[in-house]
């Protein structure tokens, strides 16, 4: 099938602003499933609120477009009615780790088999350009001016204290690795988080003076290496992409067959 | 070597971003007088698809 063949092409052309990573996350992905062959029937995306949620309404899948924060929880209820479904949660920074971070945390900790990405763009797009749990200490947003006075999460390193058991890293530079990435992430059995470094040139990009969306993602090209590059021992500043994590631990969904059949034998 | 594809573009999905234009390794593309992409130098295009998946609209497409 051609990508377009996994749109609802008569939303399209999307709302993204011009240059917008969301576009690129959302073009990706479909490369993925195309190159895994799934049936389009047998997936369900889920998403709370935010820019980067929106991308549930533009996919031909079966989508569920809920509340801010809360795309996990919904698909929590969906996966353990119909395990056999499957499940991708896209989110932003905002609704992954600011409303949302609760559960994400305890999703990670169950190990459900669901795919979360989180689009990463270091703000919150959607709602003005105020600052994100993971736009970092002196980022400028609409709420800090002055700069913030926040740190930030590190996404990888809080899905891997949480449990989850694939965690990756990519950006919306690396469109190669991103595919191959999104299968890995996609097949794996168990909670996945994927943080794709997602440029928003209208907020971000702007009050950050870093530019358009070509310099935010050249900033991505040269600020990122990948995991156990030599580089990051001279430059410790320089952030890791690839798979961090990829092992198996017992699957809640399957855990919880297990429960039922326990309990039917009385 | 890789088959010879052309760009499919989509002038109504075209925002005019610029990502394809500055990340094409061999200086293909241009954006026209309008803003939307046009291959310029189709004779130079190596087909590596990485427009095709670098577009954030999915305006361009290998066939
Ligand atoms: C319960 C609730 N609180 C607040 C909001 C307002 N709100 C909508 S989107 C958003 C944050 C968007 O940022 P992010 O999740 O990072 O996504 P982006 O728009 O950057 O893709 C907020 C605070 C809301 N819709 N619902
Ligand atoms: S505001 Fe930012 S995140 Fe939202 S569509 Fe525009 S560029 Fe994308
Ligand atoms: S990347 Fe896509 S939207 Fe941007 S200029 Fe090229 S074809 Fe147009
Ligand atoms: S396929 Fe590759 S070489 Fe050809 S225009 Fe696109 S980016 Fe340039």
């Amino acid at each position: 099938m051609a990508v377009r063949d996994y749109l609802r092409e008569r939303f399209m052309p999307h709302i993204w602003c011009p240059g917008c990573g969301n576009g690129i996350v959302m073009n990706n992905l479909i490369r993925a499933i195309e190159e895994l062959g799934w049936n389009k029937n047998d997936i369900v995306m889920v998403t709370g609120i935010g820019c980067s949620a929106r991308i549930s309404g533009y996919l031909d899948f079966h989508t569920l477009h809920t509340i801010h924060g809360r795309a996990l929880a919904f698909a929590t209820g969906l996966k353990l009615a119909r395990p056999e479904l499957n499940v991708i949660v896209p989110m932003g920074d905002g609704d992954a780790t600011a409303i949302g971070g609760n559960h994400l945390i305890h999703a990670a900790r169950r190990n459900i088999d669901i795919a979360a990405i989180i689009m990463n763009n270091q703000i919150y797009g959607m709602t003005g350009g105020q600052y994100s749990p993971l736009s970092g200490y002196g980022a400028k947003a609409t709420t800090a001016p002055y700069g913030n006075i926040d740190q930030a999460f590190d996404i990888v390193e809080l899905a891997k204290a949480s449990g989850a058991t694939f965690v990756a890293r990519t950006t919306t530079y690396h469109v190669k690795s991103m595919i191959e990435i999104f299968e890995k992430a996609l097949t794996h059995k168990g909670f996945s988080v994927v943080e794709v470094l997602t440029q928003c040139p209208t907020y971000y990009g702007r009050k950050n003076k870093i530019g358009d969306a070509v310099d935010l993602m050249n900033y991505f090209k040269d600020r990122t290496v990948p995991i156990g590059s030599k580089k990051k021992e001279q430059d410790p500043s320089l952030i890791e992409r690839g798979v961090f994590v990829d092992e198996q631990k017992p699957e809640y969904c399957s855990e919880y067959a297990k429960v039922i059949e326990r309990a039917s034998k009385g | 070597m890789k088959k010879k594809k052309e760009h499919r573009i989509n002038r109504e999905w075209c925002k005019g971003c610029g990502i394809c234009v500055e990340f094409c390794p061999k200086e293909v593309l241009v954006l026209d007088e309008e803003g939307k992409v046009k291959v310029e130098h189709p004779d130079e295009c190596i087909s590596c698809g990485l427009c095709e998946m670098r577009c954030p609209d999915i305006a361009i497409e290998l066939v």
